[in-house]
């Protein structure tokens, strides 16, 4: 993190009135059409996920054997799985597993990793030591691998497994607000309110915190990709969700095993964890290029 | 060889290690303690007597505090003593001495083919940034980057392995058995992990060689007259190259991390498959061995690359 503690350019600049939330919202979507296109997608996806009840035809748990591996047709748009499920349904239901993983995972991350990340870099000294070799040391593992070990110690399930992989991702997030800190803890704001007598608290959450936000933002946007990714693999083991209840992960692990007969069955879940995946990495590059202000565009 | 600043970096380096291992040795212990009820029920096995029980607890030495386990265990894990898995009976470490090197020898598969697709894909797209190559790459990477690795994988087996029998659908042989069995049986696996890595490598080694053509030096060598050929390979290469150091040690990493579903697919008898039946077996020693020797290899490789960064970069050491 470099950044001047004081760019005289801002002293000289003519005072310009900055245009309100909506505009600049609808400016850097114009701006940038990948965003648009992304935050589209993912306006669909979360859509599908509350509204999972209502949008699929069938309910996903609905077993028809006289339709078994069907391929895709107008009765059933993606074809039937291997209990002769209907795949498109059990699509938007894996929506709803998918969204509730990546929130729940990147939200136990932020809760446990923004203060944490605060605290070091506010305080320094022998706090900032002992804080940075913990999150060292939990960076150090692979992060799949202590997510699995913890799911294993808290029993085996869709909530376990992303509180786990919140649990290893937080350190992440700790370490970015700790960088963030340390350069804002030395503005003449803070300073300032320092002399006023502010606690600390005061300080972290009035100055420092909202100073800091914004590449936290980009970083639990990009952490969204991660954790859809890790719930697919941790569901794909059989850690996550547990059958019947449909999540990409756990659907193509089940057409795998009929993958010699119906080879599509695969495709389905794969692309919509690629085509999320790849929506909410655009979405957080394209902020972290509009929120920088020293990325030219 | 090494001057004073560097020494000291390396030492400052290898001290602030110490802790880390300490702490992941003792995050790895705690991981047992973590478990809900007694620990010497869960190791006694189902249908355990109360002496039997009694029994574990003093062979355990479960009845000691907290600290002299800890003591014990990283004494025990030194020597080589890893406990014993609860379903076989084999000792942990024979059964990780076993596997390991399976992962190992995929994972650096892996990389090499990541580094040597990753790099030239790098260098074409930051040589006319901003071009249609930059921009077909850039778009390869993204897609790599969101690519779930085990499905790729398995999209592979159906093409390669089933539809044409080119390479086999699972299993693994030794390298030390036959190297060239060993590399087809391992090319599918290799290959579908790279598909993430090479993006990862493509991405940042472009960001970084764009960054050093737009700056002052490059800008008076241009001026110089230098043909852009020679800026690049000279100037622009030896200045990145630093950085790809850094990239490929995350890419160890995470390709470490990304290989254990791939293993899983693959029916793999490596770290991956181990722990992940461990962990469905409840066979806790085992995923206790299996995190520790991972994460140590992990701290290893950030060592490495640490002091290989203070040997070949020389300004760093000087921050």
């Amino acid at each position: 993190m470099t950044q001047s503690p004081a760019s005289p350019a801002a002293a000289v600049m003519p005072q310009i009135d900055r245009p309100g939330f909506p505009k600049r919202f609808s400016y850097w979507l114009t701006d940038d059409p990948i965003a648009a296109i992304g935050l589209a997608v993912l306006i669909v996806i979360f859509t599908c996920a509350v509204f999972a009840e209502q949008i699929a035809p069938y309910d996903p748990a609905l077993q028809d054997y006289a339709a078994m591996l069907e391929s895709p047709s107008a009765q059933h748009l993606l074809g039937t799985d291997d209990l002769g499920r209907d795949v498109f349904s059990r699509l938007i239901h894996g929506a709803s597993a998918s969204v509730y993983a990546a929130v729940l995972a990147v939200g136990v991350a932020t809760v446990l990793g923004v203060p944490v990340g605060l605290i070091a870099g506010y305080a320094g000294g022998w706090v900032d030591e002992v804080i940075s070799r913990i999150l060292d040391t939990f960076l150090s593992f692979p992060a799949i691998v202590l997510a699995i070990a913890v799911t294993g110690v808290l029993g085996i399930g869709l909530t376990n497994a992303m509180l786990s992989v919140g649990i290893v991702f937080a350190p992440q997030l700790a370490r970015l607000v700790r960088a963030r800190a340390l350069v804002l803890k030395q503005e003449l704001y803070v300073e300032a309110a320092q002399c006023f007598g502010a606690s600390p608290g005061w300080i972290l959450m009035r100055h420092i915190l909202p100073n800091a936000i914004q590449p936290v933002l980009v970083q639990i946007t990009l952490l969204m990709a991660v954790a859809l990714l890790a719930e697919a693999s941790l569901s794909l083991l059989g850690l996550g969700m547990q059958p019947p209840d449909p999540s990409w992960g756990s659907m193509i692990a089940r057409a795998y095993i009929y993958a010699q007969i119906a080879p599509a069955q695969m495709y389905a879940p794969g692309i919509a964890i690629l085509v999320t995946a790849l929506a909410f990495n655009m979405v957080g590059e394209s902020l972290r290029e509009a929120l920088d202000p020293t990325s030219q565009r | 060889m090494l001057n004073t600043v560097q020494r000291k970096m390396l030492t400052r380096r290898i001290l602030q290690a110490i802790p880390v291992i300490l702490l992941a040795t003792f995050s790895v212990f705690m991981l047992l303690k973590l478990l809900p009820g007694d620990v010497a029920i869960t190791l006694a096995g189902e249908n355990a007597t109360v002496e039997r029980i009694e029994e574990i607890r003093r062979l355990k030495g479960l009845d000691q505090p907290l600290i002299v386990q800890y003591g014990q265990w990283v004494m025990n894990a030194v020597q080589g003593d890893l406990s014993e898995s609860l379903l076989s009976g084999e000792p942990v470490a024979t059964t990780l001495a076993r596997v390991f090197p399976n992962t190992l020898f995929i994972v650096l598969y892996a990389v090499s083919l990541s580094v040597l697709v990753g790099v030239p894909l790098g260098i074409l797209a930051a040589s006319r940034a901003g071009g249609i190559s930059d921009r077909l790459v850039m778009v390869l990477t993204s897609v790599g980057v969101a690519l779930p690795n085990f499905w790729i994988a398995m999209i592979f087996v159906v093409i390669f392995a089933l539809n044409r029998s080119w390479f086999p659908a699972t299993g693994f042989v030794s390298p030390f058995e036959s190297p060239l069995q060993a590399l087809w049986y391992a090319t599918l696996p290799a290959v579908a992990l790279a598909a993430s890595g090479m993006a990862e490598v493509a991405r940042q080694l472009r960001s970084s060689l764009v960054e050093t053509l737009q700056s002052q030096h490059v800008r008076t060598l241009h001026a110089k007259g230098l043909p852009f050929r020679v800026i690049l390979w000279k100037h622009g290469l030896r200045n990145v190259s630093v950085n790809l150091l850094t990239v490929i040690s995350l890419l160890v990493n995470r390709t470490l991390a990304a290989t254990v579903v791939v293993e899983v697919v693959f029916a793999i008898p490596g770290m991956g498959n181990t722990i992940v039946n461990a962990t469905l077996q409840r066979d806790f020693p085992v995923v206790q061995g299996a995190v520790l020797v991972m994460v140590l290899t992990v701290i290893t490789v950030n060592l490495v690359t640490d002091i290989l960064y203070s040997i070949l970069d020389p300004r760093i050491a000087q921050q």
